[in-house]
């Protein structure tokens, strides 16, 4: 049984993961359509601010070689401390996302004041979001481990966990360039 | 901040007596449903057996129930739709107002492509995928039933809309800036956000449930050569599902942020275009009649073979003309929009494109013909449907081809040329589709056959109320009859009461299929059947060990509850309703992976 549902699942994932993979293709072609559609107000280049941008992107891909190697971890007390300090990795990412958007907010930049800021908001704002799901995810795990240690099951779901965070990982890179980089030729 | 939003009394006073008497209807409908589950003493045996069931079989029956109900209230709005047509030639304005015509072909359209077709292919997938793969069930029984009773709840809002406030008047696809807020401020266009929002989930659920299981749950020795043209088709429906009902969602979510959130994307201001929501719509919209008609090419490979008593013509081609389709698909979308005004080029590649899907059309059409081709062919009904697909669905493919042609298409962009069209392969294929598999594995599941006589009338009412109702809009379309118009040119009338009478006929029809269930279950020891009745050699007619019985939860049909309560909340901005219902759901169903560690 368990290796069986253990293909079943993994193999679901994946399909889940590509039709994200749309998802966020969606949104980028919305974001490349109205990316010069400013109205006058903020445009890309007032955005980019590297050096967080830097630490945000350090913080979003070592957290993700954390869950990696905890992924390879055997005792119940490595497994915590790898997804304890994924989590806290993927708060400081959410955190700096939150402190941008509010700049942006107070700068009267908000998501309803141009068609690219819309766009900006949604598409970074729903990789933000399967961040925080990833994190919610990262709890339930911790919780289950904590209390039943690691089983077959448990071992399957932290491996789809960690597929799950790197294919976020691969979408943050995407926003980097696309919505970030580029704007410095716009 | 509202606790009821901006829901108020107000909002269940319905205007027009047409409106009103749906309203009663459809309260007296669900008091008197409840009323008799509670005191006729099923409530119990429906629950433990149907309503909390993961079997593939139960389930695919309750799509089939569901689609059945929603399919008369689609027949409903378009009795509403051709009388109006049919008697409102100027300077008379008929019956109904411009309003209620446009949310009534609005929720036509809708209903009849998410909650009618959509649910009738998932039930027959349902049914029959895991017998002809020979699995024990799908590989997500839970995920399974969650699509189900989720598809349920965008179903319910639909008819909630009947009830509270009105429905969508934009159309089965609700184009900006129209549905924008600033030219739609009723609550119509939300609930077909959420609706559509609900039950597009469910089917990409569906569909990761249904790759996996033929992918992962092939009996042993099945390689993917092997597999039976019905798994193939259903493999590339799913396919076209799981990389198009994402944009679905996108773009949904992005017109819901525009008119609650007051974002731009698809506003005429502040840099909006609304030409991005109709390039995103139908980047999924033409996927997504090929995810219809897919599977039943796939009933028809199966039937076919069985009543020309020879092995189906050209199973590699057949194998490779469904995937060509599935992957020509998604290269054809801006055909639905050549006025946009791309460019000539950009045209001519959608146009070409566009043509080229009729080339693995065609090789399935002469595959499927070769199959008869000196075969011993027995007319039972399922034949007959094919015969009806087959001579009908080949018109459609043609006027297809014509307005592929974007010169023509700009004469007949939007006139009822273009309805007739659609309604000629939705109803030549999907439907008469349907119809050829659920005669066909019928006797699979009830132990009997349905009664051929009936079923005889039933067919020859259907095609004959087909062609006297779409027909003439063809004509119509060529005089510049434009769709959705709710007064005509009483130049028109006459051939619009000609395609009344079709419908009537079509009515007739869906009256004697009804029958035809009630007398063969009346007659079910004259009619049983064998494990095999039409003697095939497909894999899902051979006998199947008993399967251990799966258990049972209501969790899934909770979700659905919940999402139900979750869209009302989105739609009448009770944000602190979608907000614990969507809590809630997260619960119920992270809780059930700790009871089993």
């Amino acid at each position: 049984m368990s290796t069986h549902q253990h293909n079943h699942s993994l193999f679901g994932l994946w399909l889940y993961i590509l039709s994200d993979c749309v998802l966020f293709a969606g949104l980028f072609a919305t974001f490349a359509v109205l990316r010069g559609q400013t109205f006058g107000n903020l445009s890309g280049s007032d955005l980019l601010h590297l050096s967080t941008l830097l630490v945000q992107t350090l913080v979003l891909l070592t957290s993700s070689m954390i869950i990696g190697l905890t992924t390879q971890a055997k005792s119940r007390g490595v497994i915590l401390f790898g997804l304890a300090a994924t989590f806290i990795l993927g708060l400081v990412f959410i955190g700096f996302e939150i402190q941008e958007f509010a700049g942006l907010v107070a700068a009267g930049a908000g998501p309803g004041h141009s068609a690219f800021l819309s766009s900006f908001f949604v598409l970074v704002g729903t990789h933000g979001l399967h961040v925080a799901v990833g994190m919610l995810w990262m709890l339930i795990l911790g919780v289950q481990v904590w209390l039943h240690g690691t089983t077959h099951a448990f071992s399957r779901r932290l491996t789809m966990l960690a597929l799950f965070w790197h294919f976020l990982d691969i979408v943050w890179i995407a926003i980097f360039s696309i919505v970030y980089l580029l704007s410095t030729t716009l | 901040m509202n606790f009821f939003g901006t829901l108020s009394i107000d909002s269940f006073v319905q205007t027009s007596a047409v409106a009103m008497g749906a309203q009663v209807f459809v309260i007296v409908a669900a008091t008197g449903g409840v009323l008799w589950l509670i005191f006729s003493g099923t409530l119990d045996w429906l629950w433990r057996e149907w309503l909390t069931s993961l079997d593939h079989k139960r389930i695919g029956v309750m799509y089939l129930i569901l689609a059945g109900i929603m399919g008369v209230r689609g027949l409903a709005d378009a009795t509403l739709l051709r009388t109006q047509q049919a008697t409102a030639a100027l300077p008379s304005s008929g019956y109904l107002s411009a309003e209620h015509f446009a949310e009534i072909f609005s929720a036509h359209g809708v209903i009849m492509i998410f909650f009618v077709a959509m649910p009738l292919i998932f039930g027959l997938i349902n049914l029959v995928i895991p017998l002809q793969i020979r699995s024990r069930d799908v590989a997500f029984p839970f995920l399974n039933s969650l699509s189900l009773w989720l598809t349920v709840a965008g179903a319910l809002l639909v008819n909630a809309s009947l009830v509270v406030g009105q429905f969508s008047a934009a159309g089965w696809l609700p184009y900006p800036p129209l549905s924008e807020l600033a030219f739609s401020p009723g609550v119509g266009v939300d609930y077909y956000i959420w609706a559509l929002q609900i039950a597009g989930v469910a089917s990409l659920i569906s569909a990761i449930n249904f790759l996996t299981t033929i992918i992962t749950m092939r009996t042993h020795g099945m390689r993917l050569m092997h597999m039976p043209m019905f798994t193939w088709t259903t493999l590339g429906s799913m396919l076209l599902v799981l990389f198009a009902f994402p944009l679905l969602t996108v773009v949904l979510a992005l017109l819901f942020f525009d008119r609650a959130l007051g974002m731009h994307f698809f506003t005429s201001t502040l840099g909006g275009n609304p030409m991005m929501f109709v390039n995103l719509i139908w980047a999924w919209g033409h996927p997504e009649v090929y995810i219809l008609v897919l599977p039943l090419f796939g009933v028809f490979s199966e039937v076919v073979p069985t009543f020309s008593h020879k092995k189906l013509f050209g199973y590699t081609s057949m194998v490779v003309a469904t995937m060509a389709i599935t992957a020509l698909s998604f290269l054809v979308w801006v055909h639905h929009f050549f006025t946009m005004g791309a460019g000539a080029n950009v045209n001519a590649v959608f146009g070409i494109a566009t043509m080229a899907i009729a080339i693995p059309t065609g090789v399935k059409i002469f595959n499927w013909l070769f199959t008869m081709f000196r075969g011993r062919i027995v007319f039972k009904t399922p034949m007959l449907w094919f015969m009806g697909f087959v001579s009908t669905f080949v018109i459609g493919g043609m006027t297809g081809v014509l307005l592929s042609i974007p010169g023509a298409d700009y004469q007949l962009h939007n006139s009822v040329f273009l309805v007739a069209h659609f309604h000629n392969m939705i109803i030549g294929g999907v439907v008469f589709g349907f119809f050829a598999g659920f005669t066909y594995w019928f006797p699979k599941f009830a132990g009997f056959t349905l009664d051929e006589r009936l079923g005889k009338w039933a067919f020859w009412l259907w095609v004959t109320g087909f062609l006297v109702a779409f027909m003439p809009l063809y004509a119509l379309g060529l005089m510049g009859m434009t769709r959705r118009l709710y007064v005509v040119d009483p130049s028109w009338q006459p051939l619009l009461i000609v395609a009344a009478v079709g419908l009537a006929i079509i009515l007739a029809a869906v009256a004697v299929q009804i029958a035809q269930l009630v007398v063969s279950v009346r007659n079910r020891e004259r009619l049983h059947a064998g494990h095999n009745p039409w003697g095939s050699h497909a894999p899902e007619w051979a006998p199947l060990p008993p399967v251990d019985r799966t258990h049972n939860t209501g969790v899934a049909m909770c979700i659905g509850a919940l999402a139900f309560l979750g869209g009302f909340g989105m739609v009448w901005h009770m944000w602190w309703l979608a907000i614990l219902a969507l809590a809630v759901s997260a619960v119920l169903f992270i809780l059930p992976p700790f009871k089993h560690v």
